[in-house]
């Protein structure tokens, strides 16, 4: 960067801001510390295991992480530019066993029908944000009414084709094989999966969508002053459309992620995530008014959840604590990230 | 700049919503280099009227015209695409993004290949800081949010983007009404700065102590009607501000006040 330029004299009201306070302006370092104490925490928690140093269980909680983390990235740049999208677990479901319908019932080969749950995400986040655009309602309202749909659709058409509730024996399509090492294999001898290399890969896409293009900017207007941003020229609409279609997309490839993973799908699968990714996203840094927040901040928030889904494992606690566990971890993150917004803006 | 018009011409606007009428028969002009003010007390009229001329509203009634060429606008970008350029008082930035952000929201530098481009931050923060500089704004970071600037640099950075952006015509909504003394006085510093660089202004104010330093010309708005247009030399301060407040209307409100003292004693 040119620091040179036309430098004006030492500025009186410009106080000099360590590099602490540098550093403690960003938004994503709240949920980086929190997972950091996480990861420590279990190391004594879970001393039956080798926690810290055992690839195995790395494996083991980056796998539960990458599960929120995926969707987690376009839910965050969603609540950046100042929308909710609830719906996002249940779609996870309704794509599984679309696949699942499309291979198992319509012999379809895996590919094709990848293509097709994909379009279908994307459909379905296109519905939700020229409804959201068009009744002026709050996306909290309409995505909730997208979820009941979905999940009960899910549960209806599941029951109505196969009897049961669920889709079985995904694995006898063809092309499956070639598929599953796409989407849903294991790398390495430690049982690492190829999922944790897509979370991996939309954050840094995310964060760099939201840091380095001009896309980046409109998410940050529609959600920080949606009006002024329209009155000098952004496509505050089609930028929340997009921001929905790609929520809805994502969602999509982790039920094709999760479908290929398993060889079967749950009706009821997704259902409950759409929390788990706000968490995430909120654990990350993201405001709920929209207009602030990180795509990195959001990955360490997956990252705290995996860990803890896992770690209450290994620590021999009963799992039902899982739940109590994320609740602390939200209410403190946002405690935080508060703190550290507020002091941020006063170093300034 | 053409020789038979003015560059932004109202010309017997009238506006109305259902039976109430908003605007008539409101006519005015600015030329490059000039400053007219828009003066009128709350429901005069005067947010109607600069919502027609920045394409918000389409008027219901006379003709708008630029470069003395008729013209229709049907939206915000009809009137920004013929170079007029509007600043509102509370919706002109958004406070959580950073200075250079805000600037060059919506018409970002990019650089490298068509739709992987990438935003040009490095560039943009230049030009930022080379143009605010320019205008003698003095921002001490362009990385800082722009909410944490006061409220009148705030209308002094969106000034100086607009006239960055090639603005002929700047329209200035309210600009100074919710400052200070001393923060008002500085946009009034730079809506100056603007004209000296060939900008033709509209200022849309209720205090006649801001339009008066600062006017070429004043039009004067009361309940949707023109008061009277004038020349700075057929004008006093004195005289606007008595014409503003309805001239025999506050004369006969003195009385009545002075009545009351006289009464209270």
């Amino acid at each position: 960067m040119a620091e040179t330029t036309t430098a004006p004299a030492p500025d009186e009201r410009l106080v000099h801001v360590g590099p602490l306070t540098r550093i403690l302006t960003r938004p994503d370092i709240g949920a980086l510390v929190g997972a950091l104490a996480i990861f420590f925490v279990f190391s004594y928690f879970a001393r039956s295991v080798d926690w810290l140093t055992d690839p195995g269980i790395t494996a083991g909680w980056t796998d539960q992480a990458a599960q929120f983390g995926i969707v987690a990235v376009p839910v965050a740049l969603l609540m950046i530019g100042g929308e909710f999208d609830l719906s996002a677990g249940a779609m996870v479901g309704s794509s599984g066993l679309l696949l699942g319908y499309l291979t198992v019932f319509r012999d379809l080969n895996i590919w094709p029908a990848i293509a097709i749950v994909i379009v279908f995400g994307l459909a379905v986040g296109f519905v939700n944000g020229v409804v959201v655009i068009w009744t002026k309602l709050p996306s909290f309202i309409v995505t909730l009414a997208t979820f009941f749909v979905l999940q009960g659709v899910n549960a209806a058409l599941t029951l109505n084709l196969t009897g049961t509730t669920a889709i079985q024996e995904i694995d006898k399509a063809s092309g499956f094989d070639a598929a599953r090492t796409v989407f849903a294999t294991e790398i390495t001898k430690y049982d690492f999966k190829v999922k944790v290399l897509w979370w991996i890969g939309l954050t840094i896409v995310g964060a760099w969508l939201l840091a380095k293009s001009r896309f980046g900017n409109w998410i940050y207007s529609a959600g920080g002053e949606p009006v002024a941003a329209r009155n000098i020229g952004v496509p505050v609409a089609r930028t929340k459309i997009a921001l929905f279609m790609m929520t809805s997309g994502t969602a999509a490839l982790m039920g094709i992620i999760t479908a290929l993973e398993l060889r079967s799908i749950q009706a009821k699968e997704g259902i409950g995530n759409e929390f788990l990714y706000i968490i995430c996203a909120v654990v990350g840094g993201c405001l709920l008014t929209g207009g602030y927040g990180s795509v990195i901040g959001t990955f360490f928030g997956a990252a705290m959840l995996g860990m803890v889904q896992l770690g209450i494992i290994y620590a021999e606690w009963d799992s039902n604590w899982t739940y109590t566990f994320q609740g602390a971890i939200l209410f403190a993150a946002v405690l935080l990230n508060t703190v550290i917004r507020s002091r941020a803006q006063r170093a300034r | 700049m053409s020789m038979n018009g003015h560059l932004l011409e109202a010309n017997s606007i009238a506006k109305y919503y259902g039976n109430i009428v908003a605007l008539k028969d409101i006519s005015t002009h600015v030329n490059a280099g000039e400053v007219t003010c828009i003066l009128g007390d709350n429901g005069a009229g005067k947010s109607s009227f600069i919502k027609i001329l920045s394409g918000v509203h389409r008027p219901d009634g006379g003709r708008l015209l630029v470069d003395g060429e008729e013209v229709q606008f049907n939206s915000p970008r009809d009137a920004r695409a013929k170079g007029i350029a509007t600043v509102y008082q509370d919706l002109a930035m958004v406070p959580l993004m950073s200075v250079w952000r805000n600037f060059f929201l919506g018409a970002e530098p990019r650089k490298g290949l068509g739709p992987v481009g990438w935003l040009d931050a490095a560039t943009a923060k230049r030009i930022c800081r080379e143009e605010l500089h320019e205008m003698g704004i003095d921002i001490r970071d362009p990385d800082q949010p722009v909410g944490t600037l006061s409220g009148g640099e705030r209308q002094s950075v969106a000034i100086a983007r607009a006239v960055y952006f090639g603005a002929r015509v700047l329209i200035l909504d309210e600009p100074t009404s919710a400052l200070g003394v001393k923060q008002a006085g500085v946009v009034l510093k730079y809506t100056l700065q603007a004209r000296d660089r060939g900008v033709a202004v509209i200022f849309i104010t209720h205090n006649p102590h801001h339009a008066y330093p600062v006017g070429d010309r004043f039009l004067i708005l009361n309940r949707g009607r023109s008061v009277g247009m004038f020349d700075k030399s057929q004008i006093d301060l004195e005289e606007l501000v008595r014409q503003m407040a309805g001239g025999s209307e506050l004369a006969e409100l003195q009385h009545e006040l002075a009545a009351l003292r006289t009464d209270a004693s």
